[in-house]
């Protein structure tokens, strides 16, 4: 991996910015129901929405369930996240990447 | 925005699931094929930010909430085929880790978030961009021109998968208007985040912002 200084430098701030944004600023997240929720709720369709397969996961809706402090689980899962989509992001791109021998450089 | 499972049937989703399947199969065969070294990390930190971002839901109207979509946040940053991508594996892993957005939903979500989201969006974006070639803050005004009109185009989605799948028993036309109407408003948000987020990487590194080559490979010399 050959990044200059100063991409290097961008993308460590842009990481540090995200961890802030999931790890803090969602503890001031809005708790009232999204778009659709909201429309399901007003229109009565709701219901027909099953739980989800890992409802009862720790980390489901947002680490509802790793602690009974609300803001810890809400920082774990934030922290989960970031590092996990990176993750998931960097490896995918860089599998399908290197898979292309004509890959551009 | 994230659809749970049960809302739509089976059927239904298994047909997106088919298109947003197909979709990723393309893009990542066109990222594979064009995607530079240095962008692999740019796509893995637009992944997480919109994780983060997404995370944030802003109020509204008095109870309702919306939060970003970031399909054409992604596709102006890092190109409409990657976006699609990031957006797709953020759902993924909403899915997976957190319970938000149901599995069997994960191809409508996809569809509404990703394709449109970061394909639609992009094509939107360029609209917009193109007329605006040579303003300072063409590309943050046309990135959230693009992203306000993606919030609702991703709830007509929506409502078209709820016209052939819907499970529920209510009336079509009333969903349709508070889906459309909701959106609108949560439109306003997305442009917003869009255009700062935008508009900040612009200033500092214009050079990282897919949809900046866009004008310079536009602009006449």
């Amino acid at each position: 991996m050959t990044l200059d200084t100063r991409t290097k430098r961008f993308i460590l701030l842009g990481l540090i910015l995200s961890v802030v944004v999931a790890v803090v600023v969602s503890q001031f997240a809005s708790s009232s129901p999204d778009g659709l929720e909201y429309v399901a709720d007003n229109q009565g369709f709701t219901d027909t929405a099953d739980d989800h397969a890992f409802a009862d996961s720790p980390l489901a809706d947002y680490g509802s369930g790793v602690t009974d402090t609300d803001w810890v689980g809400t920082a774990v899962a934030g922290l989960v996240g970031v590092a996990v989509t990176f993750g998931v992001v960097y490896g995918l791109f860089w599998i399908t990447r290197r898979r292309n021998p004509k890959a551009s450089t | 925005m994230h659809i749970p499972d049960g809302i739509i049937n089976g059927t239904t989703s298994a047909g997106y699931a088919a298109v947003a399947a197909g979709g990723l199969g393309v893009a990542l065969r066109r990222t594979g094929a064009h995607l530079s070294e240095r962008e692999v990390p740019l796509a893995a930190l637009v992944a997480a930010f919109v994780f983060a971002a997404q995370m944030v839901n802003f109020p509204v109207i008095a109870g309702m909430s919306g939060h970003l979509l970031g399909g054409v946040l992604a596709a102006v940053l890092v190109g409409p085929a990657t976006g699609f991508v990031v957006i797709s594996v953020v759902l993924l892993v909403q899915g997976l880790v957190f319970a938000d957005g149901g599995l069997s939903a994960l191809g409508l979500n996809i569809v509404n978030m990703g394709l449109l989201g970061a394909i639609g969006g992009y094509a939107l974006f360029r609209l917009v961009a193109r007329t605006l070639r040579g303003h300072d803050r063409g590309v943050a005004f046309a990135a959230a021109t693009a992203a306000f009109v993606s919030v609702p185009l991703a709830a007509a989605s929506f409502i078209v998968q709820f016209a052939i799948g819907g499970t529920a028993d209510v009336s079509l036309g009333k969903v349709a208007a508070a889906m459309m109407g909701s959106h609108v408003l949560i439109g306003i948000g997305e442009s917003i985040i869009t255009a700062v987020v935008v508009g900040a990487v612009m200033a500092s590194r214009p050079d990282l912002v897919f949809g900046a080559r866009l004008q310079s490979q536009d602009a006449p010399v």
